[in-house]
């Protein structure tokens, strides 16, 4: 190995191929071993529908993003290092790359047949662009091939280990060891060994290329480790993280955990997820639609579970009228909506913020209930822990925002132990309680109590149509309008529950940032840089989006300019202005199915400080 | 496997009294729903489960109010979700003994999905529908039983829907429990819901009921006293079946269909009378014996009552080998599982 080694803070590595072509293991075994090495990280899955649609097509590129290094916000604008599997991902990647960037190519795959199905006419390896990047033109498939025959393997199961190679070289170029792709392989694959040794060999052989290739030799590079708080760590996507926070919910509160749920991308590993967990008593129930998977939710709500209900945009319109339903029943229920592109099945792959007005407003009639949105992969743990918490201790459904970016991509997550998180404490009604009312609520919270069927004398019914507090029906124009305006103030009453709102950057600077749930990462960054840069700006997050916490107002307030930042139409702006009208705000949106860049930020921010 | 009672039973006796509510019946005088209501709860002391754990789950549409009427735990809640909600509560708490009540609506055109997905999995819920065979809260549309050609408010030209026939459906679902009940024959739906509130899986009851208002005698053709025994057949397990005023009337299998024939007529004797199998696990012959009208008596009774590992027994079973066998015991073990590390 060479002895001159760069020294980054950080360094981002894209993975480019065909969808078959394991570029998302690819990219999760590397940000696993840097993870594991010391590294801060933060990934970015941007995969396609198509399970595998037509071999070598541009609909058929997945790619997986890892940044690594010290403070990583999010998995990185563009990418150090790209790599591309065929010319379909070289092609549609590109625009990834950093000018400078280091591409790697298995060239075998550059065939004419290829290269026309990707859309090229010439040779994609143009003086300009050899002047632009560092390309290393690698022979991936033939020596993955000729180790497979060499082990007397299929040339289909060689090729599925195309991907090794390609790693051992980003292995070498990043300066770290295979022992951690090794152990995850003997794990993995403990039952064939056969495929251990090729897998294994293939990624050796492309670490000793990378070391033999004279060019690489300048291009190696140790990413700068994390410094971080004291503490166990580990590597978790958001949709796992909101399962296990859950999880942690169930067992704090001593309530039977029950998701109903039906499968849609980009939520369904939270499912997933949870279905491997009866043994910590999580009741999972693939239902057969959407309806069923939060209507069975409620029905467990109203056996005494904490019951939840994840999803997508479109399964979260197909629950609205459930969701009206736990309004009027005043059941705990959390909906988490993992967003994605939209209107209708829309980009179900890709992320975005634009649920925001359907969590909001989606149902007939005043519907009030909580919002809350979680701002990295690895809070979907707190934020589902605290959504399960305010639905059980408010008596109220609670719908989580996450993402397709939170929940599919990765990152470091500090472990908490579940003894520290705060205590959950559901309402149950007491038995043979003679004061018992279906809706006699809390002085203070207004929530009701929850009494379950299995009590004694606590028999009552709930239901869809309109009741009196005393619990039977009721069509009483004075009740209803009572009825409503306690749902009301139940849910505005969670504010007195709820921290402050606080703001980062500089709180003096001539602009305040606004921005909601998964876009943080980006977000924090260009703040940072540009408060860095000697501008000033401050920046406020909100993670509670209804009730919005109670300073909310004072701080936008304090501002002659604001800019809201989301990625939508302008949804969560058009909230707050509704909300504080005396304020003047600027939007800054993106509705690409593409999380923010940190220099489309700056530019933007900048662009309105000099206005 | 050993089969599990999950509800509790009751350590008193109760009463059909124990079971009334204090809210009024507001359903229309002479709406077949009342003597329903009776025989349920006739019904609910028979079953000898615990008062605490009995759940009624209901949609939206004149049956579903059922749950005010009823004094147990109950549920009224939104159209067509009766099953799913149903679904959410026994699996959180298999200790209920959960009833859904809809209409023909209710369960068969907007809940039709959550009904036949219920029948599957054949988790133990108690079902029944109400068929009247038209909408009757929305004042007279034609629903999915509605006979064909019939002119409804929606139908003013006679429907050109071919109507469900709920047996079939819940048999095609590969159901485990089917009975057909009379409103007007209280005592005989008392009995086959407490054989249904008995059933271990998903049981389906169909009760044929009047709806004076919007459809008024929809089933009077075969269930008029007058008509009544020479148009409909009460099955009984391992008895013959045998129809009529008389009971001179039999069911035959004439080796590619069922036929009604007259016992001493044409050299028909007892010994070509069929025995009534409700357990046997093939649908065909359950299948024939839900659909016969016309010529044919209507079947009542239990129709079908196979045994069948409930979705219930199966989950809990589930739970409590992962719980045995689990690697993690608390949450704080999975979250320290795999790749972990200290900074």
């Amino acid at each position: 190995m060479s002895d001159k080694i760069t020294q980054k803070d950080d360094l981002v590595v894209r993975f480019a191929g065909d969808s078959g072509d394991g570029m998302q293991l690819s990219g999760t075994l590397f940000s696993d071993a840097s993870a594991l090495t010391g590294n801060d990280i933060a990934t970015f899955p941007d995969y396609p529908a198509e399970i595998r649609a037509p071999h070598n097509t541009i609909a058929g590129v997945s790619g997986y993003q890892v940044h690594v290094g010290n403070h990583i916000y999010s998995s990185g604008d563009k990418c150090d290092i790209l790599v591309a599997m065929n010319p379909a991902s070289f092609k549609s990647n590109l625009k990834w790359a950093k000018k400078g960037a280091t591409v790697i190519v298995d060239v075998d795959t550059f065939t004419d047949e290829a290269m026309q199905k990707a859309g090229y006419t010439d040779n994609p390896f143009t003086d300009e662009f050899e002047r632009d990047y560092a390309i290393i033109k690698a022979p991936i498939t033939s020596f993955t091939e000729r180790i497979g025959k060499e082990q007397g393997a299929d040339k289909k199961v060689a090729d599925r280990c195309r991907n090794m190679f390609a790693l051992g070289i980003i292995f070498y170029m990043t300066h770290k060891t295979l022992d951690q792709t090794f152990a995850y392989l003997e794990r993995k694959f403990a039952k064939k060994q056969e495929v251990v040794k090729l897998n294994k060999a293939v990624l050796t052989e492309g670490y000793e290329y990378a070391d033999k290739l004279e060019v690489i030799h300048s291009k190696i590079v140790e990413v700068a480790h994390a410094q971080m708080p004291k503490g166990r760590y580990r590597n978790i996507t958001g949709n796992v993280a909101t399962a296990w926070g859950l999880l942690a919910a169930s067992e704090r509160s001593g309530r039977q955990l029950f998701l109903g749920s039906y499968p849609i991308t980009p939520a369904t590993d939270v499912m997933v997820e949870l279905a491997k967990h009866k043994a910590l008593g999580a009741k999972v129930f693939q239902a057969e639609d959407e309806i069923a998977g939060i209507c069975s939710a409620i029905g467990a709500s109203y056996a005494g579970a904490l019951a939840c209900t994840s999803t997508s945009g479109p399964g979260l319109s197909l629950k609205s009228e459930a969701l009206g339903l736990a309004v009027m029943t005043e059941l705990p229920l959390v909906v988490i909506d993992v967003q994605r592109g939209g209107p209708s099945t829309g980009l179900p792959t890709k992320t975005e913020q634009s649920d925001l007005n359907q969590a909001l407003y989606g149902r007939n009639g005043e519907a009030p209930l909580i919002v809350v949105a979680a701002s990295s992969s690895a809070n979907c743990f707190y934020w589902a822990y605290n959504a399960a918490k305010l639905a059980i201790e408010h008596m109220t459904p609670v719908i989580l925002l996450t993402d397709g970016y939170l929940g599919n991509g990765s990152q470091l997550f500090r472990i908490p132990k579940v003894a520290d998180l705060p205590p959950i404490t559901p309402r149950l009604a007491k038995p043979n309680d003679p004061n018992y009312r279906p809706f006699r609520r809390d002085p203070e919270t207004f929530a009701r109590e929850w009494a379950l069927p299995g009590m004694e004398g606590l028999f009552h019914r709930v239901g869809g149509l309109e009741k009196c507090p005393d619990g039977p029906l009721s069509t009483d124009p004075e009740n209803h309008a009572l009825m409503c305006k306690n749902r009301q103030e139940k849910v505005d009453r969670v504010a007195n529950y709820i921290p402050d709102q606080e703001v980062t950057g500089n709180p003096d600077g001539d602009l305040l940032v606004v921005g909601w749930g998964g876009t943080s990462g980006a977000l924090t960054l260009a703040v940072e840089e540009l408060n860095n840069e000697g501008k000033k700006v401050a920046y406020t997050h909100f993670n509670y989006i209804c009730p919005l916490p109670k300073n909310t107002g004072d701080i936008l307030r304090k501002y002659k300019k604001i800019v809201v930042c989301e990625l939508n139409n302008g949804q969560f702006a058009g909230y707050l202005r509704t909300k504080f009208p005396e304020c003047p705000m600027h939007q800054y949106n993106k509705i690409m199915g593409l999380p923010f860049e940190v220099g489309e930020l700056k530019d933007c921010f900048t662009k309105i400080l000099g206005e | 496997m050993v089969q599990r009672h999950f509800v509790p039973k009751a350590d008193c006796e109760y009463t059909k009294a124990d079971f009334q509510s204090d809210q009024m019946v507001k359903w229309c005088p002479g709406c077949g729903d009342h003597a329903i209501l009776a025989s349920l709860l006739n019904t609910f002391p028979k079953t000898g489960h615990k008062k605490e754990n009995i759940l009624m789950v209901s949609g939206i549409g004149c049956s579903s109010r059922i749950p005010y009427y009823v004094d147990t735990y109950g549920f009224h809640s939104i159209h067509g979700r009766a099953c799913a909600i149903a679904t959410g509560a026994k699996l959180a708490n298999p200790a209920l003994s959960v009833w859904v009540n809809m209409g023909d609506g209710d369960s068969m055109a907007i809940g039709g999905n959550h009904l036949i997905h219920a029948v599957r999995r054949n988790q133990d819920l108690n079902i029944t529908i109400f068929n009247n065979e038209i909408y009757g809260l929305t004042k007279g549309q034609y629903s999915p039983t509605t006979k064909f050609g019939q002119i409804t408010k929606t139908s003013p030209f006679g429907t050109i829907d071919y109507p469900f026939n709920p047996g079939e459906l819940v048999m095609g679902a590969q159901g485990t429990f089917f009975a057909r009940a009379l409103d007007c024959v209280p005592n005989l739906t008392t009995d086959i819901m407490t054989r249904a509130a008995l059933h271990d899986g998903t049981s389906v009851v169909e009760v044929l009921q009047n709806c004076m208002i919007f459809n008024d005698k929809a089933h009077a053709a075969i269930s008029d006293r007058a008509v009544r025994d020479d148009r409909t057949i009460v099955l009984e397990n391992g008895k013959p079946m045998i129809f009529g005023k008389e009971r001179n009337r039999g069911l035959r299998f004439n080796g590619r269909c069922l036929e009604a024939v007259t016992i001493g007529e044409n050299g028909i004797t007892m010994d070509d009378i069929m025995i009534h199998d409700e357990t046997t696990e093939d649908t065909g012959i359950h299948m024939m014996l839900a659909r016969m009208s016309g010529d044919l008596p209507v079947a009542l009774g239990v129709i079908r009552n196979v045994k069948k590992v409930s979705y219930s027994q199966l989950y809990e079973d589930q739970m409590d080998e992962c719980r045995a066998n689990g690697k993690y015991k608390c949450v704080d073990d999975l979250l320290n599982s795999g790749d972990t590390w200290e900074v």
